[in-house]
């Protein structure tokens, strides 16, 4: 091989080395890929998302406070909503959640929780179907129409009731004054984090771009 | 044959293109800079030690005054120090932030050295007072680039916790020992916040 041979082989070998370096790999925009399916791709990121899970976990600590009754309505409503919600999501453009808004949420619900509020039960309720309509829909965009969404959906929804069922049931049946008090902490805490969370919206102008 | 420099550097320039160029997964949300936002976030009420010195100091003054005290004042200053975190990520200026974090110190520290025991409200006002401070001067650290909400949380988080750990040690007040020793605690607080008022002045 001689010197020219090998330099009329390189315009091939910079294509091909340019074709391996610029190929995009999977923009995983909102879903973590598990390998194991839509299903647990949907409930992982349930999991995985702060904004979705942390709100649900202080309406299910809030309605576990009020007692079983208001724990057991969450428990079926919140879910139920977060299906309808993602269900017209779903077919919706796509949409993306405001930083604001979810720090509103964060604020909303920990308040309620830190004061440990005496909602009526109807109050509980409409907030259960707000917050899943809301989360509901914007996962639900967020996913758009395909085979698997549907999957992703349940498989979130079912993170959402067993979040629901162990929170709510574990403050149920809490006797004693201070672990009560201890979820009231835990309920302050996420007000503050809704706190910040505002500012840090506010002054990155994050207001009205998603988390 | 012999490689000549020219050709060396051809095949170095073509491995370090590779490498600069290389396509990651793309995440859209903050996935990739979770940990990182959390942890930071986490770090960073922990990081000063005049800001540890008070949070601690609030656990272990509400320890002192029992009940409801106890989880109140742990409650009152991280919500009302998120709130100056906020006036501090919108850029609202507070002026003598440092002189703040430092007399948060002296006083938290002294109400403990002499087991203050004033009325609740007023317990709360001087935490929260103190807590804008303290939470003032975080959120205008906020680093940037890191996830707003991951940061927020495990800056709450960590706070606290510092609270807990002071009303861990404040158990030790059901005892007569407990009792000096708490008050010896509260004065090594009273020590570190002199040391940080003299600090702040020499800046």
């Amino acid at each position: 091989m001689n010197l020219t041979q090998h330099q009329s082989r390189i315009p091939i070998f910079a294509a091909v080395i340019f074709v391996c370096v610029m190929s995009p790999l999977a923009a995983e925009a909102h879903l973590n890929s598990t390998g194991m399916g839509p299903i647990y791709d949907g409930l992982m990121h349930f999991l995985m998302s702060p904004e979705d899970l942390v709100p649900v976990l202080a309406l299910a600590l809030l309605s576990g406070l009020r007692g079983a009754t208001y724990g057991r309505r969450t428990l079926f409503v919140l879910p139920a909503a977060w299906l309808l919600g993602g269900s017209i999501g779903l077919a919706a453009s796509a949409s993306n959640g405001s930083a604001i808004i979810s720090a509103v949420w964060f604020l909303l619900v920990g308040g309620l929780l830190a004061a440990d509020a005496k909602l009526s039960l109807r109050v509980t309720t409409a907030l259960a179907v707000m917050l899943g309509l809301y989360h509901g829909y914007l996962n639900g965009a967020g996913l758009g129409l395909s085979i698997s969404s549907a999957a992703v959906l349940l498989g979130l929804i079912f993170a959402v009731f067993v979040l629901i069922a162990l929170a709510a049931a574990f403050v149920v049946q809490l006797q004693a004054s201070w672990a009560r008090i201890a979820v009231r902490v835990a309920g302050s805490w996420i007000f503050a984090s809704g706190l910040l969370l505002m500012g840090w919206a506010m002054r990155s102008g994050h207001g009205l771009k998603p988390l | 044959m012999t490689t000549t420099p020219r050709q060396i550097v051809a095949r170095w320039s073509g491995v370090l293109a590779v490498v600069l160029f290389w396509t990651e997964n793309a995440f859209a949300h903050v996935q990739k800079g979770e940990a990182a936002g959390f942890l930071s976030g986490l770090k960073h009420p922990i990081s000063g030690l005049d800001h540890v010195l008070a949070m601690v100091a609030v656990g272990l003054w509400g320890a002192q005054l029992g009940a409801p005290a106890i989880w109140l004042l742990p409650v009152a200053f991280p919500m009302v120090m998120a709130f100056g975190g906020m006036l501090g990520l919108m850029g609202v200026p507070l002026p003598g932030i440092e002189y703040g974090i430092a007399a948060s110190a002296i006083l938290l520290g002294a109400a403990v050295m002499f087991e203050i025991r004033p009325p609740l409200a007023v317990a709360a006002a001087i935490v929260g007072i103190f807590a804008i401070f303290h939470g003032h001067a975080h959120g205008t650290e906020l680093p940037p680039g890191q996830s707003g909400l991951l940061y927020s949380m495990g800056f709450v988080i960590a706070t606290g916790c510092l609270h807990g750990v002071g009303i861990t040690i404040g158990t030790v007040h059901r005892w007569g020992w407990g009792q000096k020793f708490l008050r010896l605690a509260g004065a090594v607080v009273v020590a570190g916040g002199m040391f940080f008022m003299w600090k702040a002045f020499s800046v």
